[in-house]
């Protein structure tokens, strides 16, 4: 028994991704074409030479032939992947193993969600039949309550936390005002944060993720075969994965200013990468910011601050675009929206680009000898939770 | 309409409340304040002439959420106002114990006189025999008359009304002969009822009819159609049950005779005398209390928790409809709020598990009913975006007193009287309703404590 990783065992070679915005002139087939195909000329190869493909669809649709068809893949193995908000990020780890098993000589992820066709705002879960008794909360109502729960933890003050987490919101929008393929561009004051309409608890439209429709796909290789596709891959470190029982729900013993399975999912990740500082060993991280409170306590739960200072890190700009950390720097879901299959690949992409340096100038962070990125997920709500965690690398060990 | 009008109140059942579940609100209530011996029900009678369900019985939700065992038989007694003065009656008949409940909701056109005289209401009387009863049966009188004075057609929401007069006198008459047979039964005069109760729709017959008896004044009861309104089928009961409390909290002694008359499509006269227990009673949240906790609505609210009126939804999709089979195998849950505890641990599982979350025994879990347990708010929130109807939604999680925490939906609140430490119980009420099947289950709300807010009257007694 145990988790052992495939550090430095498989290496991404090629990856595309779309906008993500309200697509009201593409459907679920048009974007995985656009991210697909990306993707191949990417890696430099053709779609035939994929030998297996994961889907990451949350609810966009059933069963592999949902990637199949748009793509036209003749009886390869498909799998559709679901495992709410990480199933992007579900998608890459699946593809991973099988290559790192030795089962194919290249597999590929594929992540794409189309959420704007519903006429509903916000996301929403199409649960099975059932007895009526479950919560039919928002994420938002559910994360809101994470914001008294730390601020009563920690001593900070009702306005404090105001200001920290507009502060979150500000440098998200920062970061993706300077990202092409983001949703929202532009840049917001804490001012605006501030007084945006209020959806749950003190959360207001600022500080909940936007919602978009978009793609993402990844194709990854066995890392010896690596160089053969390109000159800079991106190496896997770790791939974590940790689903709660759903017990924070109904436990007196839960305080709502930690997520248990992110800390869990870290922790794993960091053995398997070989991570005991990751503060200063990370260049970046992609984290699952789907509100500002989420953001604030991940840095906890991700070992980048003590516990009961991440607020203060905020304040201090340590995780902005050149700060000490850079948390997000392609915008995050504040700036992206959250189209659930696809965000996790998204968040892969980021890395993509900064580590190999080929991020916009205006967005290119400056740590990136430190040679390791790491991707975050979550989904579910606080104390019903999964969450994924990822490192990735330039170079072998 | 902006037009105002009207003197007094009337009760209004929140946006999630029924016939169905403000019985089972008095129900509880009636239960918790029972002996002993009568607290377990040989049978569950519920009456209303608005009832939730039509063809399926609506007491079988009142008796799961009761948990009261299913040898028990649950009836409905529907449709006519007379219906719940009709199973009162029929269960002092019996020699086992009988809860009998009733319950209305009010409609009328807006603006109406039966909109604003109207009320919402539940009432539960338990009736049985033995030394610890609080009031005995007397002696009892009926007149049936055929005669069409108010009326509603099936699918109809409100009544229609024949021209004042013609039912005026016919009620005074019926009134007048059942008063003076019942109390010949009984062998007492006029000049020894001690609580005179007259109910019914119609508003001029009954204060005609009190006035024709000729008692004095300070033997009438307070009818509550000042403060609750005339709450139809369920409003004798729920005047006798107050009238109990009133003789109960003034100390009257044993031996007054009660005389209660209700005018619907005839009339009913029972005699009941109150014994030595009515002093020693301790009823749980009595109907004056219930009134006090009453807060103010806007006559916007009420015509769109009446469905008079459509506000703009939430851009959510609504609900989909409960699953029957799904709802059955969770009834105790469901229905009940019983959960499980881990014989091990001892950690309490909402909704009941079968594998323990500490330890991981299998099961190896017993039933733990929690309705009745009191609860305190950990940390709470407001959804305004979440589909309700009524929004926004008042969320809190809860711990419970000893033991167990459950997130759970508030009601009956003011979202600024919610914090961390507020003190809630549990209420069983309806969340939504889709395909025609309404989805009971638990929710929340403030513990009241005398002379704060509520919007609703349910009042339970035994007799």
């Amino acid at each position: 028994m145990g988790s052992h990783g495939i550090r430095d065992q498989v290496a991404i070679v090629g990856m595309g991704c779309t906008p993500f915005a309200e697509h009201w002139d593409k459907g679920l087939d048009d974007l995985i074409v656009d991210a697909s195909t990306a993707a191949f000329t990417s890696a430099g190869v053709q779609k035939d030479d994929v030998d297996a493909f994961w889907f990451g669809t949350a609810q966009s649709g059933m069963s592999g032939i949902a990637l199949a068809r748009p793509l036209q893949l003749h009886n390869k193995p498909v799998t559709r992947v679901e495992n709410y908000c990480t199933t992007g990020s579900e998608a890459l780890r699946a593809a991973a193993y099988a290559v790192a098993s030795g089962a194919y000589d290249v597999a590929m992820a594929v992540g794409a969600e189309k959420v704007k066709d519903s006429g509903f705002q916000g996301l929403n879960a199409n649960n099975p039949p059932n007895d009526g008794t479950a919560r039919t909360l928002t994420a938002a109502a559910m994360f809101s309550m994470v914001a008294p729960a730390y601020g009563q933890k920690y001593g900070v003050d009702e306005e404090t936390m105001a200001d920290v987490l507009a502060s979150i919101s500000v440098k998200n929008h920062y970061n993706g005002a300077r990202n092409p393929r983001a949703q929202f561009r532009k840049e917001i004051t804490k001012e605006t944060a501030r007084k945006s309409p209020r959806l749950a608890g003190t959360l207001g439209v600022f500080d909940c993720a936007g919602v978009a429709d978009g793609a993402a796909a990844a194709i990854v290789v066995r890392a010896e075969d690596a160089l053969r596709y390109t000159d800079k891959p991106i190496y896997i470190k770790a791939l974590s994965f940790a689903a709660g029982s759903g017990s924070g729900l109904i436990d007196p013993g839960y305080d709502y200013t930690h997520f248990p399975e992110c800390e869990a999912a870290a922790a794993d990740a960091y053995l398997q990468a070989g991570i005991t500082d990751p503060r200063r060993q990370l260049a970046m991280a992609e984290v699952h910011d789907c509100f500002t409170p989420t953001e604030l306590v991940l840095m906890e739960d991700l070992g980048f601050a003590e516990r009961g200072t991440a607020w203060k890190e905020v304040l201090a700009g340590t995780f902005g675009l050149h700060g000490e950390l850079p948390i997000n720097p392609d915008g995050g879901l504040k700036s992206f929206g959250h189209p659930v299959g696809a965000s996790g690949l998204r968040m892969f992409f980021e890395c993509w680009l900064q580590m190999r340096q080929e991020a916009p100038a205006d967005r290119q962070i400056s740590t990136v000898d430190r040679g390791l990125a790491m991707t975050h997920n979550l989904g579910g709500y606080p104390g019903e939770m999964v969450s994924f965690v990822s490192v990735v690398g330039t170079a072998l060990d | 309409m902006g037009s105002g009008g009207g003197k007094g109140t009337r009760a209004v059942a929140s946006h999630d409340e029924d016939t169905t579940t403000l019985g089972v609100e008095a129900a509880r209530l009636a239960l918790r304040s029972a002996p002993a011996a009568h607290a377990h029900p040989d049978s569950l009678w519920f009456s209303t002439s608005s009832p939730a369900y039509l063809d399926k019985t609506n007491a079988t939700a009142v008796a799961a959420a009761l948990r009261l065992p299913p040898e028990v038989p649950a009836y409905d007694f529907g449709g006519a106002l007379r219906s719940g003065i009709g199973s009162l009656v029929s269960a002092f008949g019996r020699t086992d114990t009988t809860l009998v409940v009733a319950a209305d909701l009010r409609d009328g056109l807006p603006t109406s006189a039966d909109e604003s005289a109207g009320g919402d209401s539940g009432a539960a009387v338990l009736i049985g025999s033995g030394d610890d009863t609080l009031a005995d049966l007397v002696a009892t009188a009926s007149a049936t008359d055929e005669f069409t004075d108010r009326w509603r057609a099936p699918g109809e929401r409100n009544s229609k009304l024949w021209e004042e007069r013609f039912g005026e006198n016919r009620y005074l008459a019926l009134g007048a002969d059942v008063f003076t047979r019942a109390l010949s039964v009984a062998g007492i005069d006029a000049s020894d009822v001690g609580c005179l109760i007259v109910t019914g729709m119609h508003a001029r017959a009954v204060t005609g009819l009190r006035k024709k008896l000729g008692l004095d004044e300070s033997a009438i009861a307070d009818d509550l159609t000042a403060t609750v309104g005339q709450s139809g089928t369920a409003h004798p009961l729920l005047v006798l049950a107050a009238s109990l409390e009133s003789l109960s909290a003034a100390n009257t002694p044993a031996g007054t005779n009660i005389v209660l008359v209700h005018l619907a499509d005839g009339a009913d006269a029972l005699v009941l005398r109150t014994t030595t227990a009515l002093a020693q009673w301790q009823p749980v949240r009595p109907v004056a209390e219930q009134i006090a906790w009453g807060a103010d609505l806007s006559y916007s609210k009420f015509l769109a928790w009446r469905g008079q009126l459509q506000p703009e939804p939430p851009r959510r999709p609504e609900p989909a409809r409960v699953s029957s089979t799904a709802a059955h195998r969770s009834e105790d849950w469901k229905f009940g709020f019983v959960g499980s505890r881990d014989r091990s641990s001892g950690a309490v599982h909402l909704p009941p598990s079968r594998v323990s979350m500490e330890g991981g025994a299998v099961d190896d879990m017993e039933p733990l009913a929690m309705s009745d347990a009191m609860g305190t708010v950990v940390t709470s929130t407001i959804d305004r975006l979440a589909y309700s109807p009524s929004p926004p939604i008042v969320f809190a999680i809860v711990d419970f007193d000893g033991g167990g925490r459950y997130p759970v939906e508030l009601t009956d609140v003011d979202a600024a009287e919610i914090s961390a430490g507020s003190r809630v119980e549990m209420t069983f009420r309806r969340l939504f309703s889709a395909d025609g099947i309404h989805d009971y289950f638990w929710k929340a709300r403030p513990v009241r404590q005398a002379a704060t807010a509520g919007a609703d009257q349910d009042k339970g007694g035994t007799a």
